[in-house]
């Protein structure tokens, strides 16, 4: 765990690494954590603190504050247009590349500000890989869509095959592909390239896993196999995921942040959070009534 | 339509309705009469223009094929006449049009879409390049005499090959950026966002993922460009590729870039504008050839493209 963070500081921050400064701000993190949460001792990846994303002069969303543990499943559910995904977006600086959106706040990655002008945006994307909505393999084989990040990133030629084969194994898919490796990646089916998706977020050993939604294109059973990826991942990787099923949320997530949106007159949605909170106590006793509402079905 | 509540009554009207009444459908056959008609139209048309050509240049095609072919031009007499030299010519200057309209209209292309995206200036762009497709070729023969000919004459050594498909990349530029254009817009975005989310630069992104995912369809739009740069005559005219006798000497083949030239459009042009049955028919026989040159161009571009498509 140690290690990880070394690399992330010394990677992310170009010239000037602030190691030290982040180290320690770990440290007491990891004591506030443990005595917030008597026996669990999960250190925060992320520390976000009164975070605004904006498109233009729009409010999307509004003064977020939450934290994300290692090695935990955080799960965001809420209405639609609630800003759920844009936050996500946030995670990895992707919202940089629409033209127009901007964040305020804070957002720490291990002690680290992610907006802050030393960081390098790619090295992020790098770190804090991400799965989207749609299975969006690359027009290419099966081999190069895993192999495309380790490429890029300057794992030697040598190294490639193994690298693929780790990260298809990881990601439950090779047994199903190991033969047909140089096949197009469109030729499998919607789940099999949502587990290609993922294949390829973590075959460059990213340090969180982001996941926009990753079963609202599949059938029950495909559903049912990434959830079960995404149990055995969370033990190597600590993943965010957004998603409109609840059910999900409650089967597979250890936290849960329920956002909730405003319309205002003029009809543009700001969400903002409402409370996060260990999943059972979200899903049993959550404390705002609008959460309440919302998971029982009488809103949304 | 009255509330039906019993279930026999129900299932009479639902027999009823769906057997298959012989009712005529009078709008929608009408409809369909109209397009055959107007699809048969647009081929007859086509079929008698190649067939007149064909029959017109029966003579030259069926009697003297190879001499047409390998004869140089002369106006001494019809029967000497060949398109050789055309050949050639119309080689070199889309080889030349390819050499420098593809990468400049492929990297504004890509510039437009990929860096300047939703600008100002790409917006502006990219309407005056439409607005340039629209131009007729006589004008950039005109361009081309006062750019090309006179003012880069250092360049390319005047009335030249060069000067000539230099003036023809200008003219297929528009057509060429945007095909491109339209190819790039059409990559999923998907493809981008996975490759950003993998940790690849803008550069890795278009370079790896969004130029390769585009290319068969940029490759058969900037074909179908120069297919219409092969036939054109008035620009070639203009910037003086030769109407009249033409002699490459001993000139080699790199030398004849930069001598005077000719091009089958334009050989087309001065047959037709001879006197006498038999230069008519050189004219017939000289566009046939043309259409099968280009028809050879298009199925080698088709041929490429679906092998770049069949990979994935």
């Amino acid at each position: 765990m140690v290690n990880i963070e070394e690399s992330n500081d010394k990677s992310l921050v170009g010239h000037t690494p602030k190691v030290p400064v982040a180290r320690a701000a770990m440290r007491s993190q990891d004591h506030a954590e443990a005595r917030d949460l008597g026996q669990e001792k999960a250190a925060k990846v992320f520390e976000i603190n009164g975070l605004h994303a904006y498109y233009g002069d729009f409010c999307a969303l509004r003064d977020v504050q939450l934290d994300v543990h290692q090695s935990e499943v955080t799960a965001f559910i809420g209405p639609s247009g609630c800003g759920k995904s844009t936050f996500l977006r946030c995670f990895n600086r992707m919202n940089d590349l629409i033209e127009g959106a901007r964040v305020d706040g804070e957002m720490r990655y291990h002690g680290l500000d992610l907006y802050d002008q030393n960081i390098d945006a790619v090295e992020v994307r790098r770190r804090i890989g991400m799965v989207f909505q749609k299975p969006n393999p690359f027009p290419k084989s099966i081999y190069d869509n895993v192999a495309f990040g380790p490429r890029i990133g300057g794992v030697k030629k040598s190294e490639l095959d193994n690298v693929v084969e780790k990260s298809l194994r990881r990601a439950a898919l090779w047994d199903e592909v190991k033969d047909r490796l140089g096949d197009s990646a469109y030729g499998l089916s919607g789940g099999q390239q949502q587990r290609l998706c993922i294949a390829r977020a973590i075959a460059v050993e990213p340090d969180v896993v982001l996941m926009d939604e990753p079963c609202s294109a599949l059938d029950p059973i495909a559903t049912a196999r990434i959830e079960e990826l995404i149990a055995e991942l969370k033990t190597q990787y600590t993943i965010v995921i957004v998603t409109h099923n609840m059910q999900q949320a409650a089967r597979i997530s250890d936290r849960t942040a329920f956002f909730s949106v405003e319309v205002s007159d003029s009809g543009r949605r700001t969400g903002q959070l409402v409370e996060i909170d260990r999943t059972e106590q979200i899903f049993t006793n959550p404390e705002d009534p609008r959460t309440e509402a919302y998971i029982t079905g009488r809103v949304g | 339509m009255s509330l039906l509540s019993n279930p026999a009554q129900i299932a009479q009207r639902a027999t009823d309705s769906l057997q298959l009444k012989r009712r005529n459908d009078v709008w929608g056959t009408t409809f369909k009469v109209c397009l055959f008609a107007l699809t048969a139209f647009a081929i007859l048309f086509l079929a008698v223009l190649i067939g007149v050509m064909v029959v017109d240049g029966w003579p030259v095609l069926s009697n003297r094929l190879s001499v047409f072919l390998s004869q140089g031009f002369s106006q001494r007499s019809a029967g000497d006449a060949g398109v050789w030299q055309g050949i050639i010519g119309s080689l070199q200057i889309a080889l030349t049009t390819a050499i420098f309209a593809v990468p400049i209209g492929v990297a504004t292309a890509v510039y437009l879409v990929e860096y300047a995206e939703g600008s100002r200036f790409a917006r502006v762009v990219e309407l005056n390049i439409r607005n340039l497709a629209g131009v007729p070729s006589i004008v950039y023969g005109l361009l081309g005499l006062t750019v090309f000919v006179k003012t880069l004459s250092g360049l390319t050594q005047g009335k030249t090959v060069l000067a000539g498909g230099m003036t023809l990349a200008a003219m297929v530029l528009p057509i060429v950026v945007i095909t491109s254009v339209e190819a790039l817009k059409a990559v999923p975005s998907g493809i981008r966002e996975a490759a950003y989310g993998v940790g690849a630069t803008k550069w890795e992104v278009v370079a790896h993922q969004v130029l390769p995912a585009s290319m068969s369809t940029i490759l058969t739009g900037t074909v179908l460009s120069l297919a219409r740069a092969l036939g054109e005559a008035a620009p070639l005219i203009l910037v003086g590729a030769a109407t009249g006798f033409l002699s490459f000497g001993d000139a080699n083949f790199m030398e004849t870039f930069t001598g005077p030239f000719t091009a089958l459009p334009v050989l087309i042009f001065n047959f037709a504008r001879q006197p006498g049955e038999d230069w008519s028919a050189n004219a017939a026989a000289a566009s046939v050839i043309i259409l099968v040159l280009i028809l050879m161009i298009n199925g080698t571009a088709i041929y490429w493209r679906n092998r770049l498509e069949k990979k994935w």
